[in-house]
């Protein structure tokens, strides 16, 4: 037997629309029964690489597998479920008609009305899809993702546009979904998302995967202190009291980030230069680099 | 199990546990036949389109003597007319406006995603135009009938008529909808439908217009249509071939051109 193909392998994919580069030599893998997620800003290429595992387009250069077979072989279309990140269905189809619907094109498909009741939809059975709210329009097209029991789903911003309460709901599902042995790709621009779904994450920028990892390893061991205090304080005369190595900056006003070795040290030496100063830190926490502190660094852009 | 609790409504649990499979092709095609003629069924100016007007234009013609069809009875000359016309109001202007509105909402490229692949909607939405079509074919007979008409000819030779023009209409309103934007395909569907109505021999005889211009109205396919409808069902010709022709053509030369430029998103 062969061993057996990842969810997703990418190695130099490009895609150009027109002059402009859109995907520009990335590579990524995806491993079965696990969720990856792609993060990146607005047009960094998210939904080009995903719509070009999915089928939709072609690639202008470099080789793209979904499980083990070109992406637009018709045999992967039962076995690859797609939430697309907007619209898909007749407006005036209504929510539990187009699940129904979807489920007769599979062999084994879940029950629609428990699917729609899992996801809340349950009072909104008989109702058109143009009447449905952005929320859930949304779950039903993650219902229509999973509902034929794929062995891999793409999710192409499956939150956006979500209340709180739904976008738990959503990330309830998807952990269920890898532990039934999916595996999930999905793109967001959400750090919390990726950070708490993720085994492992593709940052990507340009076209380009600038860092990869499991969410832990992306934001390392590295912890930061934060705290707020008036605007302007004289940061470089903390930087001579702290141990070599440390770096400090203010961002933004009234907003300090105190990164090195954060221990007890280093603290007692921020607080104490803080009441030399006669300055009160309010808001005072140790905490690791997030997501969000990793993009900037590699990119020096905000994701959002 | 952490007896964490679901949320309302009782859901049963759900595996997801991957069982992927195809349904057998012939029950995804009746799936999505089925959504088609629902669709089309529930769309109210599609209906106005392949029902009201088809049998207002029957009732309102055969009724009052507005038009001169050029002897015999007025009956015989709209009946064949009307049910062209609903052939082409079903197969170009309604696929049309439904397939341009389709494309443009996605829903094109997400049942692309699916297990029903192209050839299969493809026969999905000819099933539905097919059905639907059926549907107007009853209505109108019913009502010509009941008005007096006395249909004569070969049934084959009508059915054919109506395959080769459903073909012939489906691709040119497949062109349509696959090229232009879906609003553009709207206006332009519509305008087709008015010009076709009125140039076509529907209600007006061909033989009203001027000479110069009659062989380029004869070409269009729902002369053909109307023309072949008349010379079977008015006329009791067996296989009116030079109607049949020109449908034939019409069709394979659209539809040629249609899986040449059709875009799916």
């Amino acid at each position: 037997m062969a061993m057996e193909s990842p969810a997703v392998e990418i190695v130099d994919l490009v895609k150009r629309y027109g002059g402009t580069t859109a995907i520009d030599g990335l590579s990524l893998r995806a491993e079965r029964a696990a969720v990856t997620a792609v993060l990146g800003p607005n047009g960094a290429g998210k939904t080009s690489t995903v719509e070009i595992c999915e089928g939709f387009r072609a690639a202008d250069s470099g080789t793209v597998r979904v499980l083990g077979l070109a992406p637009d072989r018709p045999e992967l279309r039962p076995r690859v479920g797609v939430m697309l990140q907007a619209g898909g269905v007749p407006p005036a189809m209504r929510c539990g008609e187009w699940l129904r619907l979807v489920s007769r094109f599979y062999a084994r498909p879940l029950d629609s009305g428990a699917l729609l009741a899992r996801l809340g939809l349950s009072d909104h059975v008989r109702t058109p899809y143009r009447r449905l709210s952005g929320g859930q329009q949304q779950r039903l097209s993650l219902a229509a993702a999973v509902i034929g029991r794929p062995e891999l789903v793409f999710l192409d911003e499956p939150t956006a546009g979500l209340d709180p309460q739904a976008r738990h709901a959503c990330w309830e599902l998807v952990g269920e979904l890898r532990q039934a042995g999916v595996s999930v790709v999905l793109t967001t621009h959400h750090m919390d998302e990726a950070e708490r779904l993720a085994d492992h994450v593709v940052i990507i920028d340009r076209g380009r995967v600038v860092a990869e990892g499991t969410p832990a390893s992306l934001t390392g061991a590295e912890r930061q202190l934060r705290f707020r205090a008036r605007p302007g304080l004289a940061l470089e005369e903390l930087l001579n009291a702290l141990p070599a190595g440390s770096a400090a900056k203010e961002s933004p006003a009234g907003h300090y980030i105190i990164e090195g070795l954060v221990g007890p040290e280093l603290l007692a030496t921020v607080t104490a230069w803080c009441a030399a100063e006669g300055v009160t830190a309010d808001d005072l926490r140790i905490e690791r680099r997030t997501l969000e502190d990793v993009f900037l660094e590699l990119t020096g852009r905000e994701l959002r | 199990m952490s007896g964490r609790e679901r949320g309302s409504g009782g859901a049963a649990a759900l595996d997801f546990t991957p069982a992927p499979g195809a349904a057998p092709f012939p029950r995804m095609v009746l799936a999505q036949a089925g959504a088609e003629i629902r669709a089309m069924l529930r769309n109210g100016e599609q209906l106005l389109l392949t029902l009201i007007i088809p049998v207002l234009l029957l009732v309102g013609f055969s009724l009052a003597p507005l038009i001169d069809v050029g002897g015999g009875r007025r009956i015989d000359f709209l009946a064949p007319g009307v049910l062209a016309l609903a052939v082409m109001s079903t197969a170009f202007t309604g696929q049309a406006i439904a397939t341009g509105f389709e494309r443009r909402y996605g829903v094109l490229k997400r049942l692309g995603a699916t297990p029903l692949s192209r050839a299969g909607l493809m026969m999905a939405k000819t099933a539905a135009v097919v059905a639907v079509e059926g549907i107007q074919a009853v209505l109108i007979v019913a009502v010509g009938l009941a008005l007096g008409w006395r249909p004569q000819g070969s049934f084959l030779g009508a059915a054919l008529l109506v395959v080769l023009g459903t073909a012939a209409f489906s691709g040119l309103g497949l062109l349509m909808a696959g090229v232009l934007r879906a609003e553009a395909t709207l206006a332009a569907a519509n305008l087709v439908y008015l010009v076709l109505l009125g140039a076509g021999g529907v209600i007006f005889p061909l033989s009203k217009f001027p000479e110069g211009v009659r062989p380029v109205l004869e070409a269009l396919p729902i002369s053909a249509l109307t023309g072949g409808l008349r010379s079977v069902l008015a006329e009791g010709a067996a296989l009116p071939l030079g109607p049949l022709a020109v449908l034939a053509a019409w069709a394979v030369v659209s539809l040629a051109l249609v899986s040449r430029t059709f875009r799916w998103e």
